[in-house]
């Protein structure tokens, strides 16, 4: 049991260093994927599907995909794992964290670069590099999958719409027989510029362990 | 009365002071509209006459103030908002509160220092706290003013904006509070959690307040399909029926405005009609106007007329005291917030933050309302408000912009809300709210996303009327954006160019895959006579098929036969659109058709009227006599543009040689029958079936064979 417990703490040190969770945060990271995998080593698709909570969401297929897509690994593979480990749950669960102080103009550059990876990849499920007008489509499908028919209906005109739109801002002069392939990575960026993803994309992560407050609320 | 409209129409002197660009760019309005008064009042003063109490604060605080204050309620940016709420709450209670004791606190302390016996050492140490606490209030109009022209980023400006409209509960209880008690003359500890609990009771009633009218509003609003033309009134009664409400228990009016505003506003927009939201927009933005310059004017004049006590000593310290007393509050506060927030404030921010809180009106109001027997000093209280506020107003005002340069600090995204950033807002969210919830802890986004669901399903249906309860955000905005790009394109009207946003020749042919999906492929390329008579006999069926139809669409909505403004409309957009017949030149949002205004204005009056099947089929036989003209699919007007769309890629798969205009589709056909499109709603789901049914060549070349219908 003490020997476990130090090569955890080790392993959780190391990974605290590589990503930049704190200790704490790292921890309590740990007890949920625990919590998650039902105390085994490894999660499935299968334990992220049965979190309740999730049902409501309408692109919580992609979300649960995107923590097995080995792109979001950054180790340089492709296709999608049939399970994750608590390392790769990490790796994917450091896209959303905030830019600190410290940070120069770079490293935020860095950071934007880094999250917008992670949103494209989410949409280019085919991985050829681009978002094609069909995979774009899915995705705004997706979004308004829960709002019935007429939701439908609308994605298609605004997908079309949408991605017009990447077109004409990085295109912009483009023949009639010419034929725009896909939104690329760069024009991706391009067009959320505006949004500035390194502050809107984070969500806080726990420094405090408030799991054991919850009495029985948290899945 | 005379005095009044002698201001008014100075006042409309003022747009006169930005025909000399250099001088607007240095110096901001305010300053200017303060110089004006002084002006008028110096030549009141000179002329002899006796200057009317014109900044009398009853009229200050019953008509001056609330437009302004509504204008910002109501379009206030909700999200923004909200994100920074506890920020904006910390700045606006705890930093007012610390700025009044402080100000009071050692202005006491300076009085006493006085070694000479003047007025100054019989000031006691509760008027010196109320004096605090007016004098440290950051004024909303002032900010306003101030803000709106250095175009500083959107966090920045909602905090300092917040901020100054928040803390208006806080001014009010601490004004009351130390009002009652320098009367009383002693104060006990169970005074001041009296006084804790006085705020809390002030600013949430205030704001239930204002949430109950604004919900009365929306419901309101719901019913009022018949009585269009009043409908901009309803909110206007209701938010200043708040505001008076308020004020009548005491409570904080400006936060009942505020809340009215931002509750009312997105279910009343969903439900009034397009004219009436233009005639709030106008008629907020000009009484707010109006009462802005009318207040710094006013300012001006009572500067000049007010009997005044000038006190070195006293005014200098208020002065410097402010400043530092700001300045180490920001500071302070900003260490404490930032260990909450996830995006945190630097150091510019604070200092723009700061710099930012600007004294105003407000100020000058609360102290004029003073009561002279109890407060001796009065005078010399407002001398000293006045100088704060002249202090703030210019040096402050005319600095800050240079300063924002100097630093570069970001400034507000100009662009235009595109349609790859709603989605992708809209995508994050969800994204945020997933990742929460695999996180395991209720986070924001969490509480977020069950107030937007608990919204959709409960409340949403009771306060907006008919069908678009039920539209999802995404697609309202798509609407939206429809309708302006549609205005727009009208509106460059003269021109047979479009002005896109973004000069491109892309189109919608440079999207669509090349490789046309198998099913299409089963449309092979008939001759042309062939093709004709299909049409004739599809046109038939069509007729038969409208009866099925008919079932309801939103997209089919009828406009409001009674808005006759959009048959010129229609009329300028089906004329631009023929001319532009032979050029490629395509909007960025291609799949915005020139007519979608009529359709998105259907849905925007959401006029019962239009739900009833009677209406329909009233107009259906208008376009029944187009549809047997030979060149009625090109007059049919409303096409459905979600389902154009559609048709065109189904259409353009099929490679005729004369494919290229194919692309031009798009746009004539839609808008020639705009015209008759007034009463077309309807036929959209046919006109869909027409287009579905008949091939893209023939009709192309009807296109150019047609004469051009007007």
């Amino acid at each position: 049991m003490g020997a476990s417990q130090t090569r955890t703490e080790d392993v959780f040190q190391e990974l605290s260093d590589k990503t930049g969770f704190s200790l704490e945060q790292i921890r309590i990271l740990h007890k949920r994927f625990r919590q998650l995998s039902g105390e085994e080593d490894t999660i499935s698709k299968e334990n992220l599907e049965k979190i309740q909570a999730l049902d409501k969401n309408p692109i919580r297929n992609q979300i649960i995909e995107a923590f097995f897509d080995k792109r979001n690994q950054n180790d340089g593979e492709v296709g999608s794992s049939r399970e994750i480990g608590f390392q790769q749950f990490v790796k994917v669960m450091c896209h959303f964290k905030p830019p600190t102080l410290k940070m120069t103009t770079e490293d935020k550059e860095a950071m934007r670069r880094e999250k917008l990876r992670f949103l494209f990849n989410m949409h280019d499920t085919d991985n050829d590099g681009t978002i094609t007008l069909d995979e774009y489509r899915k995705v705004v499908e997706e979004l308004l999958s829960k709002s019935g028919a007429i939701g439908l209906e609308a994605a298609k005109a605004i997908a079309d719409a949408a991605m017009l739109e990447v077109a004409s801002i990085n295109v912009p002069h483009m023949e009639p027989h010419e034929f725009y392939e896909g939104i690329t990575f760069e024009h991706f960026e391009q067009i959320l510029k505006g949004l500035e993803m390194e502050s809107r994309m984070n969500i806080r992560f726990l420094d405090v362990d408030t799991s054991t407050m919850h009495c029985g609320k948290s899945q | 009365p005379l005095s009044v409209s002698l201001s008014l129409s100075l006042s409309s002197v003022f747009p006169g002071f930005h025909l000399i660009p250099r001088l607007s760019s240095i110096v901001p309005e305010s300053c200017l509209l303060i110089t004006v008064g002084l002006l008028v009042g110096g030549l009141i003063k000179l002329a002899g006459e006796k200057v009317p109490p014109v900044l009398d604060s009853k009229l200050f605080f019953l008509c001056l103030l609330p437009p302004i204050i509504l204008d910002a309620g109501y379009f206030l940016p909700i999200r923004p908002f909200m994100e920074n709420l506890g920020t904006i709450l910390m700045f606006a209670v705890v930093g007012t509160l610390w700025n009044a004791f402080f100000v009071g606190g050692l202005l006491y302390a300076v009085c006493q220092m006085q070694s000479a016996p003047s007025d100054l050492l019989n000031l006691e140490l509760l008027p010196c706290l109320l004096f605090g606490s007016v004098v440290s209030a950051v004024d909303p109009v002032a900010v306003l003013a101030v803000f709106e022209e250095i175009h500083i980023n959107e966090l920045l400006h909602i905090l300092v904006f917040g901020e100054s409209l928040l803390n208006d509960a806080v001014t009010v209880v601490l004004y009351h509070l130390f009002d009652e008690y320098s009367s009383v003359g002693t104060v006990t500890v169970v005074d001041a959690v009296l006084g804790v609990l006085c705020f809390l009771v002030v600013a949430v009633g205030g704001v239930l307040v204002g949430a109950i009218y604004g919900i009365l509003a929306a419901f309101t609003s719901r019913f009022t399909s018949h009585t269009r033309v009043i409908e901009p009134l309803f909110v206007f009664v209701y938010s200043y029926m708040a505001y008076l409400s308020a004020e009548m228990f005491h409570l904080s009016g400006i936060m009942a405005l505020i809340a009215c505003g931002a509750v009312m506003r997105p279910y009343v927009e969903a439900n009034i009609s397009h004219k009436s939201h233009t005639t709030i927009k106008y008629f907020l933005k000009m009484w707010s106007s109006v009462s802005e310059t009318l207040i710094f004017i006013f300012l001006g004049v009572a500067t000049v007329d007010g009997d005044h006590s000038w006190n070195w000593t006293f005014v200098t310290v208020t002065v410097i005291l402010c400043l530092v007393a700001r300045i180490i509050g920001v500071v302070g506060l900003t260490f404490i917030i930032n260990k909450f927030r996830i995006v945190k404030l630097t150091t510019k921010d604070q200092f723009i933050i700061a710099y930012g809180g600007l004294r105003g009106a407000i100020a000058f109001s609360l102290g004029y309302l003073l009561d002279n027997d109890r407060y001796p000093m009065r005078r010399m209280f407002l001398t000293a408000i006045i100088t704060v506020v002249f202090f703030t107003v210019f040096v402050q005002g005319m600095t800050i912009k240079p300063l924002v340069e100097l630093l570069a600090v970001k400034k507000k995204q100009e662009a235009k809300r595109s349609i790859n950033e709603e989605i992708h807002t809209q995508f994050l969210d969800h994204l945020l709210t997933g990742i929460e919830d695999i996180c395991g802890h209720y986070g924001h986004h969490h509480w977020k996303d069950k107030l937007n669901r608990f919204n959709k399903k409960y409340i949403k249906k009771c306060l907006i009327a008919g069908e678009r309860s039920r539209e999802p955000q995404l697609i309202a905005f798509y609407h939206k954006m429809e309708m302006k790009q549609a205005i727009e394109l009208v509106e460059s009207g003269g021109g047979v160019k479009l002005p896109p946003s973004v000069p491109s020749t892309v189109s919608m042919q440079n999207i669509q895959p090349k490789k046309p999906p198998p099913v299409e492929r089963a449309l092979p390329q008939i001759p042309k006579g062939r093709e004709d008579e299909i049409r004739k006999i599809l046109r038939g069926n069509l007729q038969k098929t409208r009866q099925r139809l008919r079932s309801y669409n939103r997209h089919t909505l009828v406009a409001d036969p009674f808005e006759d403004g959009w048959s010129d409309l229609l009329l300028k957009k089906s004329k631009m659109i023929e001319l532009e017949k032979k050029m490629n030149n395509y909007l960025t949002v291609p799949a915005a058709p020139p007519d979608s205004p009529t359709i998105t204005r259907a849905r925007l009056s959401s006029d019962p009227q239009t739900y009833q099947m009677k209406q329909m089929s009233d107009s259906v036989p208008t376009i029944q006599v187009d549809l047997a003209s030979p060149q009625s699919p090109d007059s049919l007007s409303l096409l459905d543009e979600l389902q154009r769309a559609d048709q065109r890629r189904e259409l353009r798969r099929r490679p005729p040689p004369d494919e290229e205009e194919g692309g031009l589709m798009m746009r004539p056909p839609q808008a020639r029958g705009g015209d008759q499109g007034e009463e077309g709603g309807p036929s959209a789901k046919e006109q869909r079936l027409q287009r579905c049914l008949s091939d893209p060549g023939p009709s192309a070349e009807d296109d150019e064979d047609e004469p051009f219908l007007s």
